[in-house]
């Protein structure tokens, strides 16, 4: 009885109420007629697509700078990353000159600029949070508006000659969504674009079990930013910076400098938000540019804390869990609330709902446990 | 020599102070010049704005000299005030019975929601701003569920005009123009000056009745408050001063001569007290000085260029009216008790436990008079666009009214009614002129757009950025702040001393 | 009951969680005079006045026995405010005060005057108008009549002397109406000599009002100067009510300190050993910590290599302040020498690389990472500054999980830490066995010097007695240093070679653990010896 009942209590409510509302909808829209099949084949591929997202989160929480609203960094320096490789990719013609290979090496150019930009401004954001100590996510929040913002007047600035990018017959400024699908787009979750661009050998990146899809390429790839996380977070490094993160006072007795660590948390966070929103693109097949990246942070944050996060302790399950729930129920409530109300807007709020609610809920409720 | 690096040091440290303000102003001004728009065009437009949207930023003004930070909740005001609207609009009320009405219904949902806001903050001590960021965003997908789903889907509402087709659901815009529209805008001053003088009338009379009963003691400002509303009322009656006021609007030039007039004749008083009191005549130096200055300002307006401008711009009058009325609301509240107690509050919570003041309530009191003053705010700004977009009017309204309220010289710690007023000034200028500026530097009017939008975010978080520096200079670097304040992490055990 | 008396607290018992913290103590203050109340740290001075004051503490924890009386008659006061209504008032000594306010409005916190206006007729005194002119006039009375004429009532508290906040904290309660009792709680730990001077100036012209005056304070001379009677406390418990005119500066430190015979480590276990004098393991040179509550203000003192080294002294006056700087947690000045190598302290971790390891006071604010294992709590230091129970991957260092789990087994057993098992995480674990884990992470730097600051604060008399002869016995069969730092005087003598009194953040007396207790009593109070003889 009381295991069951710290069993509750370390689920907590609204976890709780989520899972469970998660079941009710894939029974509800099994029930509804629609292929188990492809909703999990959506629900998986959401799954993925948002995952490295959310890792992002790990390291800003370990290292103690909390929920890291402003992941909107690390998102414009890999847009930032994959709209200046795939210009270039464009104006150096590979596709004439590499073919298949042509998209691998678009993607490779993206994440490598992407990361070397997030490098540096998610240090130079790290900086920043240090001086600010004590408000890091008020402050982040709006750091995180005013660069999108920033982007905004940036995007519109660049004149590419990528016709995918740029909007026909005007010199200046890039389209709100670029289709990703001559490029890297899919290349490591849509069998149909595997199959079509891609040699035999590589046909195993994403392929069809019936209905199922598997997203092999991507499921390798996140997995395995997993595990480097997991790893990281054994290393010397990483574990000097959760103990930053737990206790300033304890690691700098220690003889850790606690602010450099804080820093390398926020530069890390940054990068695989870089590496998470090219991934993003990659799956979702176009890039998303101006304020389409705006809330984004708050969904990472969410989900990680669905995931049973807190704001000083995160763990890869937290992500794997979090992301699951959260993305699964957007996923599945669309076709059943089509089905039931037909209010086509209902799971976008749904989302705004449960995103904040579950924000608002872990900042209220850590302060109450310790009360 | 002494005097005049005296004044060099109390310049420098005006500009240090007003940084923010004037570095805005530059730009605004930059961007005025740019834009190459007729000053006639942007007066008009900063004056429209400042009808819509001063009082929603006055609101701001106690939750932060109580301590409680830029308040990111007047989401919840404004969200209390739509359902409001659109109640009275269903039902087909209108003019500014309808206003009214509106007002009834919007006031005690706001006092509900500013008393739950409250509550949540006092568990969040420390981190209300960005709790109310969080709450903002939650409180409008729960407003969006009402209007989507429980109007018509629960609800059953039949109104083809507000109703989405389908049976289910508030449309995206509700067409103001015939019901709420310039509702407020449009009130006559002579019914404003008729309105006033019963309502004087009114109080003085119950009042009297206390003096009689010895509750209370009748004094000279009541007299005279008696006196010179009677004395107004009169005036009205004179068939050009009645003409002049049964319009609904006032053109600049007459409201700025009726302002220096008001301010004037308030110096000369002064000035006749003061030769009464038989004080030194270095006291009289100041008022004539500024009776000077108002003659000077008078002048100005006969420069054709200004002129122009104050003959072009109209005023809606009763708005004006409200906005002052609220800038003497915070200015009163501050000056009592509880006054008092929030300014303590927001210095020190333990100061003020200990000196037994009760915070919480005080905080509470704080965020229900702001969440009412927004939801009033939300209203006029609804009644003078004249189309409420259902799901988009209230999303952006903590930003730009904390926006203004920064640029306007104010800081999570310390705001004015001054600093509101210039910031709405400021803020509003540039957001009409960017557009037109980017387009002439960029050729491209977006790029404007988005400046704006950037200036907006980032004078917030530079504010907040601030803020949190000159905070965490000040405290120990552990066990403040708002991680630290949400897991309920203290720096040290109690040193048991003693 | 004996009404000569303003106040009397008579039999007053308490207990926080079955700890009796006051036993049968009395306190009795005549009207207009300055008592003193004289006792160590842990003495229950704080925890008499929290009753006094009626704070929610109290109550929480069960409440007290025995009975106060006020001018005589029985009284219960169950809240501060029922104890500001009965005229009792109190100067803190973190002020109450806030800087962006003026001094009116800091003297009237609270208790601002209002003018009734027809709207606060019907909503109640919150919207009474505030009258400032009765205010400012009322600040301008309180502070005359404490002879502070130079104070501007008008200016703004935030850049003025720390004196001058204590006369406005001072001048607070003496503004309020019917106050007939005022408590200082060490008022003159923050000021200088002259403003000190001042201020015991201006308790002489309150106690001439008729307003008594209860005189919490350890500076046994400014008793001497000030006080009329005094009562004097130990361990919780009442030991004399006397007549300032009738004692003298020893007799008072004696009492303080009382007769301490108890030894907590067996003599078997200390047995005898050599120190030389010329083989110093640390020294101190002009040593400063800024480490605020608790600074360290020019201190020199050589510790032998193998001593048992302590630090006592009372709290604030500096001792904690040592440890805190060596390891890098505060700013410090001066030379800190370990076996002949100065340390640069300003880089982090130069202690824990040249064989120091710290054992903190603040367990759970420094020693511990509370949510994380015992293992990783035990191996993080020697971890970070050794490279210890790593393994190389690569370019990574990643964690050697199997030789950290034997270590921490290991460490488990020797110390006796009892719980599930390595992985079990701290926070969960007893006071006792979370010092225990504390010690193990410095023992496994295996250190040369090891600091353990406060080693038995907050845990049980078995887990006491085991910590200190686990330190005697790494002293004696590995040959560390061990400096010691501790509140506890009796955990102290039972061990140490030398013991440093420290005072005002110097080191006042370098003494034996068998010099008399009231030498002891003395150097604690910072009374240099040849005053009292």
């Amino acid at each position: 009885m009381k295991t069951l009942k710290t069993l509750y209590e370390n689920i907590g409510l609204p976890r709780l109420i989520i899972a469970l509302f998660f079941i009710l909808l894939i029974v509800a829209s099994i029930m509804l007629g629609f292929s188990p099949a492809a909703l999990f084949s959506d629900v998986v591929r959401r799954w993925l697509m948002y995952g490295t997202l959310v890792l992002a989160m790990v390291p800003g929480i370990q290292s103690g700078i909390g929920l890291n609203f402003g992941i909107s960094l690390g998102i414009s320096s890999g847009l930032l990353g994959a709209v200046l490789a795939m210009e270039f990719a464009f104006v150096q013609d590979w596709n004439a000159l590499y073919g298949a290979g042509s998209p691998w090496m678009t993607l490779g150019l993206a994440l490598l600029l992407g990361v070397i930009f997030a490098a540096i401004v998610g240090t130079l954001y790290g900086m920043l949070l240090n001086r600010v100590k004590g408000s890091e996510m008020t402050v982040s929040t709006y750091v995180g508006f005013s660069i999108i913002a920033f982007m905004n007047i940036v995007w519109l600035s660049l004149s590419f000659k990528n016709g995918e990018l740029s909007w026909p017959l005007q010199g200046q400024g890039l389209r709100n969504t670029a289709s990703l699908s001559g490029s890297f787009g899919g290349l490591l979750s849509n069998p149909d674009v595997v199959q079509s661009t891609q040699p035999e050998w590589l046909h195993w990146l994403a392929f069809k079990v019936g209905d199922f899809t598997v997203p092999l390429g991507l499921i390798l790839v996140f997995g395995f930013l997993c595990f480097l996380v997991w790893l990281f977070f054994r290393s010397k490094m990483g574990i000097a910076m959760s103990g930053a993160g737990e206790n300033q006072l304890f690691t700098t007795s220690s003889g850790i400098n606690v602010d450099r660590k804080r820093i390398q948390g926020t530069a890390i966070s940054t990068v695989l938000g870089a590496v998470g929103i090219i991934l993003y693109a990659q799956t979702y097949g176009f890039l998303q540019l101006y304020n389409a990246p705006l809330m984004m942070g708050f969904a990472s944050v969410a989900s990680i804390l669905i995931g049973g996060a807190t704001i000083r302790r995160a763990k890869i399950s937290h992500v794997l869990i979090g992301t699951l729930l959260f993305q699964g129920i957007l996923v599945t409530a669309l076709p059943v609330v089509n089905e039931v109300v037909e209010i086509g807007t209902l799971p976008e709020v749904l989302r705004i709902i449960i995103s904040n609610g579950i924000i608002l809920y872990a900042l209220s409720k850590t302060k109450g446990e310790n009360q | 020599m002494k005097q005049k690096t005296n004044v060099l040091n109390k310049l420098g440290s005006f500009l240090f102070d007003n940084k923010v303000m004037i570095a805005f102003a530059i730009i605004c001004l930059a961007a005025i010049v740019l834009s190459g728009s007729p000053m006639t065009f942007i007066v008009d437009g900063v004056f429209t704005r400042i009808t819509r949207n001063t009082f929603t930023v006055l609101a701001l003004i106690i939750p932060v000299v109580a301590g409680l930070g830029l308040n990111f909740g007047i989401v919840i005001g404004a969200i209390a005030a739509q359902i409001a609207v659109f109640t009275v609009v269903y039902f087909g009320f209108e003019g500014f019975s309808g206003i009214l009405l509106t007002v009834l219904i919007a006031t005690p949902l706001a006092v509900l929601f500013g008393y739950l806001v409250g509550k949540l903050f006092n568990r969040m001590k420390g981190a209300e701003m960005i709790a109310g960021l969080i709450l903002g965003y939650f409180a409008d997908g729960l407003y969006q569920l009402l209007f989507l789903v429980v109007i018509g889907g629960i609800i059953p509402v039949n109104n083809p005009t507000l109703i989405i087709s389908g049976g289910v659901g508030v449309k995206n815009t509700i067409d103001l123009t015939g019901n709420l529209k310039y509702a407020i805008d449009s009130v006559r001053m002579v019914d404003i000056v008729t309105v006033f003088f019963y309502a004087v009338l009114a109080i003085t009379v119950i009042k009297g009745i206390l003096h009689l009963a010895k509750k209370y003691k009748l004094n000279r400002g009541d007299l005279t408050l008696f006196v010179v509303s009677a004395l107004i009322f009169g005036i009205s009656y004179i068939p050009a001063v009645e003409r002049f006021l049964s319009t609904d609007r006032l053109v600049l030039l007459d409201a700025f001569t009726a302002v220096l007039i008001v301010l004037a004749i308030f110096q000369i008083f002064k000035i006749i007290k003061s030769i009464g009191d038989k004080e030194p005549a270095s006291a009289l130096k100041k008022p004539i000085l500024l009776l000077v200055f108002y003659g000077a300002l008078f002048g100005l307006t006969f420069i054709p260029a200004i002129e122009e401008v104050m003959l072009f711009v109209k005023l809606p009058v009763l708005p004006f009216l409200l906005i002052a009325g609220l800038a003497w609301f915070n200015q009163k509240i501050l000056s009592t008790r509880l006054g008092q107690n929030m300014r303590t509050v927001g210095q020190s919570l333990s100061v003020a436990s200990a000196s037994g003041i009760n915070a919480d309530q005080t905080r509470v009191l704080a965020m229900i008079i702001s969440t009412v003053l927004a939801s009033w705010g939300q209203i006029i700004f609804l009644q003078n666009i004249g189309t409420f977009s259902t799901y988009g009017a209230h999303t952006q309204i903590a930003q730009f009214a904390i926006a203004a309220l920064l640029v306007g010289g104010a800081s999570v710690q310390k705001a004015t009614n001054k600093q509101a007023i210039i910031g709405v000034i400021l803020f509003h200028t540039l957001f009409i002129v960017a557009p037109q500026a980017g387009k002439e530097l960029f050729n491209n009017a977006q790029i404007g757009e988005y400046f704006r939008v950037f200036v907006s975010y980032g004078v917030i978080a530079l504010s907040l950025a601030m803020h949190a520096w000159k905070k965490f200079r000040k405290d120990s670097p552990d066990g403040t702040g708002e991680i630290a304040a949400l897991s309920g992490v203290t720096a040290k055990e109690p040193a048991d001393g003693g | 009951m004996d009404n000569q008396y303003l106040l009397s607290m008579s039999n007053i018992t308490k207990e926080y969680y079955g700890n009796r913290v006051l036993k049968n103590v009395n306190l009795n203050v005549k009207p207009g005079e300055i008592h003193a109340l004289v006792g160590e740290n842990g003495a229950g001075k704080s925890t008499l006045m929290n009753i006094l004051f009626g704070m929610p503490v109290i109550f929480s924890t069960g409440g007290f026995e025995g009975q106060i009386y006020l001018g005589g008659e029985p009284t219960t006061i169950d809240s501060p405010h029922t104890a500001m209504d009965r005229g009792i008032g109190m100067v803190h000594q973190e002020f109450m005060l806030i800087p962006e306010f003026t001094v009116t409005e800091n003297i009237k916190l609270g208790r601002e005057i209002g003018e009734h206006n027809a709207l606060s007729k019907i909503f109640g005194p919150l919207l009474d108008k505030m009258n400032w002119k009765q205010m400012s006039s009322d600040a301008r009375k309180a502070l005359d009549s404490i002879g502070m004429m130079n104070i501007e009532e008008y200016a703004k508290v935030a850049g003025m002397p720390i004196g001058y906040k204590q006369f406005v904290e001072i001048a607070r309660e003496i503004d309020k109406t019917g106050i007939k009792l005022l408590v200082f709680d060490e008022p003159t730990a923050v000021l200088t000599e002259s403003e000190a001077d001042r201020l015991l100036e201006i308790m002489r012209i309150i106690a001439n009002k008729g307003i008594a005056i209860i005189f919490i304070t350890h500076r046994l001379t400014e008793v001497m100067a000030v006080a009329d009677s005094m009562t004097i406390l130990r361990d919780g418990e009442f030991v004399a009510r006397k007549e300032v005119g009738e004692t003298s500066l020893a007799e008072m430190a004696e009492l303080m300190i009382g007769r301490q015979v108890e030894k907590l480590v067996d003599d078997d276990l200390l047995g005898e050993r050599k120190l030389f004098d010329d083989r110093i393991a640390l020294e101190f040179k002009d040593y400063y910590v800024d480490m605020p509550g608790e600074r360290v203000r020019g201190m020199d003192v050589k510790i032998r290599t193998g001593e048992i080294f302590g630090f006592g002294g009372l709290a604030g006056q500096g001792k904690i302040g040592i440890a805190n700087g060596i390891m890098g947690l505060y700013d410090t000045e001066g030379e800190v020498i370990a076996f002949g190598k100065t340390l640069d302290l300003s880089k982090l971790g130069e202690a824990l690389r040249n064989g120091l390891a710290f054992v903190s006071e603040d367990r759970r604010g420094v020693g511990l990472l509370l949510g994380e294992s015992i293992e990783r709590n035990i191996i993080f230091s020697a971890m970070q500054i050794n490279d210890q129970f790593l393994r190389r991957i690569g370019p990574m260092k990643i964690l050697d999980k199997a030789n950290a789990d034997k270590h921490a087994k290991n460490m488990i057993r020797l110390l006796d830490i009892r719980c599930t098992g390595p992985s079990q995480v701290v926070g969960s674990l007893s006071g006792g066995n979370q010092q225990k884990v504390c010690l193990a992470r410095a023992l496994t730097m295996v250190p040369k010097i090891l600091i353990v600051s406060e080693p038995t604060r907050g845990i049980d008399i078995g887990a006491k007695k085991l910590v200190l002869e686990y330190l005697t016995k790494i002293n004696r069969e590995l040959g560390t240093t061990i400096v010691m730092i501790s509140s506890e005087l009796v955990e102290l003598r039972s061990l140490c070679d030398r013991i440093a009194i420290v005072s005002e953040g110097k080191v006042f007396a370098i003494m034996k653990p068998d010099d008399p207790d009231a030498a002891y009593g003395l150097a604690m109070a910072g009374v240099r010896e040849e005053v009292a003889s």
